[in-house]
C-alpha cells in the first residue's frame, strides 16, 4: 500500500515538473477553468438556494387571486364581486386586497404600497422594508414625503423597518393605513386592487376557479399552484441570461478540451518516448497524463466551488449584481439560506473534471503505447 | 528544503476538500439557523397575502412575476422596451400559456 | 566466458511491404560476453542503432532469436519487455534525451519513479551517482543549462539509477571533444570493472581504439564484416 502511495507521488512529481515546465499556459488554463467553475456553480447555487426559498415562503400564500382586467389592463375591483364569489360553496374566505406601485423620482425606485388586514398604527404612520430605508436613508423616527395622486404631498412617519433577514419578501414594502393608501392613490372606496381567496378543500379549487371565471367572466384567475409553478421555473436553465453563461461556460470547456485531445506536441511525444525508453511501462505513462488532467482539474474545480459558495452565501452574489440588478435602483441584499443540491454538484464535478481528463488521456495512449526505438532515431 | 511538488498538491487538495466540508457543516447548521428568518417570511406571506419575492423592482411584471398578464409589457411605454437583464432572466409565467384549469373560454 | 547476449540470424526490416521498405539489418550471428567493453563499429547507416535497439528490447527483430542470458527475449510480451529493459539495461542515447525544464537531479531519478520507491532512498541513490561523476553541484540546476560535457554525465547517471547489469551508450562521444571523449572511456573502464556489461555504438576511433574496449564488430550495411579484437 504505502508502495502504491509513493509510486503515485513519484509521478505526481514528475506531472508537476511537466506542468511547471509551460507553466505561463498553465496557469491560464487553470485560472480560465476554476472561472467558469466558479461562475456555473454560482448560478447553481444561487438559482437553487432562491427556488427553495420561494416554494418554501410562498406555500403560504392565498389558494386564488381573483384580478379584474378591463380593455387588457389590470383594473381596481369592485367590491361587489366579492359578495358573489362568497356565495360559492367550499370558499373559507375571501378578502380585497389594496396595494399598488409607486414610482419615486427622487431616487428613480419603485416601492409597493400595501394595506394589511390589520394595520398597528395610526394614519400617517408606516412600516417600510430594508431597501425602502437604504435608498432614501430612512429610519425609524424619520419621515417621508409622498406626492399624492392629485398633486399634494403626504407625509408619513416611518415607524418600523423590517428586518434584513425578511428582504427577499418585503425589501420594497411600505405598509400604510387605507385611509393614507386612499389619499395617496385615490380611487373608491367600493373597490379594491385585486381579491383573495382560501378555499376549505384544495382539491375544489380548480372547480371553484371554473365557477368564478363563469360568474365573473371579466376576471382573471391565479391559483397557488401557478405561483409556485412559476418560481420553480423562473430560474430554469433554460432562461434568458443564465443560457448564455451556461452555453459559453460548456463551449469554453470544450474548446479546453479539444485543445487537449487533438493531439500531443512534438516535444510531449518525444518526453513519452524518452520514458518508454528508460523503463516506463505504458501504464505509468498513462497514469501520469491521467494525474496531469486530474491536477488542473481537480484543483480548478475545488476552488471554483469554494469560491461560488462563498460569493454566494456570503457575498450576496455581489458579483452578479449588475446582471440583476438590471435598471432597477431598489435592489434587495441577497442574504440566502443555503440550499445546496448536491446532485447539481455532482453534475457539475462531471461536467467539469471527467471530460478534461479523459481528453488528456486520449492522445496520449497512442502515444504511450509507441515504439522506445523511435526515440533513438529522433 | 523545499517541499516535494506532490506534497504541495496534496496538502492543497486535502486543505480543499477540508475547507468544502467545513463550508458543507456551515451550509447544514445555517438551514437549522435560518428557520425562524424563514418561518418569519412565511408569517408575512401569510399575513399581507403576498404572492411574489421581492427580486426585481424594475417594473410590475418583474416585481410580481405571478401577478403579470399577457398585456402588462406593453403597457409601459409604446416602443415597450424590455426591462433587461431581468426580462431576460425570467421567463414568462408558466400560467400564460398552460393554466392549471381551462379558464379561458 | 557466457555470452551474455546472443543474436540467432536476426533480420530488421522498417516499412515492411511498403514502398518505402528498408533493411537495416541483414542475419546477424553475434554473442556479447558479459563483464566486457563491445564496440560496434561501422559508418551511418551501418545499422549500429538498429543493433543496440534490438538488443536493450526498444524493439523486435524482423526475424531471428535474441538471448539474454539464455532466456530467449524475442517474442516475449511487451509489459515483460519494459520490464527487462528497466531492470537489465541502461541507455546513454546519442542526443542525450534528458527531459527538458527539470533538474538534473530529477533526471537522473526519473527511471525509478514507477517502482514506488521511497523518495528519500531514490534521491539519495541519485545525488550518489551525481558525485562519483563530479557533477553532484549541478544536482539543481536545469538539464539546459549544462555544457554537453556535463548533460552526458548526468544521461550516465539516469543510465545507472536502476543498477543495470548491461550500459548501452548509442554514439556517445559525437559532441564531445578527444579530451572528454576519453574521460569517457575511462568511465566506461570503471564501470567494466564493477562487473558491468558495456555495448556502445560509435565510429569514433578514440572509441573503438581504446586499451578499454575488449571486443569489436564492425558492420557494413547491415550486416557483420568481422570482429576484431
Amino acid at each position: 500500500m504505502s508502495g502504491w502511495i509513493d509510486k503515485q507521488k513519484n509521478i505526481l512529481d514528475f506531472t508537476f515538473s511537466s506542468i511547471l515546465r509551460r507553466k505561463g499556459k498553465n496557469i491560464a488554463l487553470l485560472l480560465v477553468y476554476t472561472l467558469i467553475v466558479f461562475l456555473l456553480a454560482s448560478v447553481m447555487f444561487l438559482t437553487y438556494s432562491i427556488k427553495e426559498e420561494a416554494s418554501t415562503i410562498l406555500k403560504d400564500s392565498p389558494d386564488m387571486i381573483v384580478q379584474k382586467i378591463s380593455a387588457g389592463r389590470h383594473d381596481p375591483i369592485p367590491l361587489s364581486y366579492m359578495e358573489k364569489i362568497k356565495e360559492i360553496r367550499g370558499i373559507s374566505s375571501v378578502k380585497g386586497r389594496l396595494w399598488g406601485y409607486y414610482y419615486d423620482p427622487i431616487t428613480g425606485a419603485n416601492y409597493t404600497f400595501m394595506v394589511p388586514e390589520k394595520f398597528p398604527h395610526e394614519p400617517g404612520e408606516i412600516e417600510i422594508g430594508q431597501g425602502v430605508s437604504r435608498v432614501r436613508a430612512t429610519f425609524p423616527g424619520d419621515a417621508l414625503d409622498f406626492r399624492t395622486w392629485d398633486g399634494k404631498v403626504i407625509n408619513l412617519e416611518v415607524k418600523k423597518v423590517f428586518s434584513a433577514e425578511s428582504e427577499l419578501v418585503s425589501s420594497d414594502l411600505i405598509l400604510i393605513s387605507e385611509e393614507d393608501f386612499r389619499l395617496l392613490f385615490g380611487g373608491s372606496g367600493d373597490r379594491v386592487t385585486d381579491l383573495v381567496l382560501r378555499v376549505r378543500n384544495p382539491k375544489e379549487i380548480p372547480t371553484i376557479a371554473v365557477k368564478i371565471a363563469e360568474l365573473l367572466p371579466d376576471t382573471r384567475i391565479i391559483l397557488r399552484e401557478e405561483i409556485l409553478r412559476t418560481y420553480d421555473a423562473v430560474f430554469s436553465w433554460r432562461g434568458g441570461i443564465l443560457i448564455l453563461i451556461l452555453a459559453g461556460a460548456v463551449l469554453a470547456f470544450i474548446i479546453l478540451s479539444w485543445d487537449k485531445a487533438s493531439g500531443l506536441s512534438q516535444e510531449e511525444r518525444k518526453e513519452i518516448g524518452i520514458l518508454k525508453a528508460i523503463g516506463w511501462e505504458t501504464s505509468d505513462v498513462i497514469l501520469m497524463k491521467f494525474w496531469e488532467g486530474m491536477a488542473i482539474s481537480l484543483s480548478a474545480f475545488l476552488a471554483g466551488i469554494i469560491l461560488a459558495y462563498i460569493h454566494v452565501f456570503f457575498a450576496s452574489s455581489s458579483l452578479f449584481e449588475p446582471v440583476l440588478k438590471g435598471w432597477a435602483v431598489l435592489y434587495p441584499q441577497f442574504k440566502l439560506v443555503p440550499f445546496i443540491d448536491a446532485s447539481q454538484v455532482v453534475a457539475l464535478f462531471f461536467l467539469t473534471v471527467v471530460p478534461y481528463t479523459v481528453a488528456t488521456l486520449i492522445p496520449s495512449w497512442r502515444a504511450a503505447t509507441v515504439d522506445p526505438d523511435s526515440v533513438m532515431r529522433a | 528544503m523545499p517541499m516535494r511538488k506532490s506534497t504541495v498538491f496534496l496538502v492543497y487538495l486535502f486543505s480543499n476538500i477540508i475547507l468544502l466540508t467545513v463550508l458543507g457543516l456551515h451550509s447544514l447548521y445555517q438551514r437549522e439557523a435560518a428557520s425562524p428568518w424563514l418561518e418569519e417570511k412565511r408569517e408575512m406571506v401569510r399575513r399581507l397575502d403576498l404572492t411574489d419575492l421581492c427580486l426585481f423592482t424594475e417594473a410590475s411584471y418583474t416585481r410580481h412575476l405571478t401577478q403579470a398578464d399577457g398585456h402588462v409589457a406593453f403597457q409601459d411605454h409604446p416602443v415597450s422596451l424590455e426591462h433587461f437583464p431581468s426580462g431576460s432572466l425570467l421567463r414568462p409565467p408558466s400560467m400564460m400559456d398552460r393554466t392549471h384549469v381551462r379558464l379561458d373560454r | 566466458m557466457i555470452a551474455m547476449i546472443q543474436l540467432d540470424n536476426v533480420k530488421k526490416t522498417f516499412n515492411l511491404g511498403r514502398p518505402n521498405e528498408f533493411v537495416a539489418l541483414q542475419g546477424v550471428n553475434l554473442s556479447v560476453e558479459a563483464n566486457k567493453i563491445t564496440v560496434f563499429k561501422g559508418p551511418s547507416g551501418s545499422g549500429k542503432t538498429t543493433l543496440l535497439s534490438l538488443v536493450g528490447c526498444m524493439s523486435r527483430p524482423t526475424s531471428g532469436r535474441i538471448h539474454l542470458l539464455d532466456r530467449e527475449i524475442t517474442s516475449l510480451p511487451e509489459r515483460f519487455l519494459t520490464e527487462i529493459r528497466r531492470k537489465t539495461f541502461g541507455f546513454i542515447f546519442q542526443q542525450y534525451n534528458l527531459i527538458q525544464g527539470v533538474t538534473a537531479l530529477e533526471n537522473v531519478m526519473v527511471p525509478a519513479y514507477p517502482s514506488g520507491e521511497k523518495f528519500s532512498t531514490m534521491k539519495k541513490r541519485a545525488m550518489d551517482l551525481l558525485d562519483i561523476f563530479n557533477i553532484s553541484s549541478k544536482a539543481d540546476s536545469q538539464v539546459e543549462r549544462l555544457s554537453g560535457g556535463e548533460m552526458q554525465r548526468v544521461a550516465i547517471a539516469r543510465a545507472l539509477m536502476n543498477n543495470p547489469q548491461v550500459v548501452i551508450a548509442d554514439e556517445p562521444t559525437a559532441h564531445l571533444d578527444t579530451p572528454m571523449s576519453k574521460e569517457f572511456m575511462e568511465i566506461m573502464g570503471r564501470l567494466k570493472e564493477s562487473s558491468k556489461t558495456v555495448l556502445i555504438a560509435s565510429h569514433d576511433p578514440v572509441v573503438s581504439e581504446s586499451p578499454l574496449v575488449d571486443c569489436v564488430w564492425n558492420l557494413r550495411d547491415g550486416k557483420i564484416e568481422g570482429e576484431a579484437g
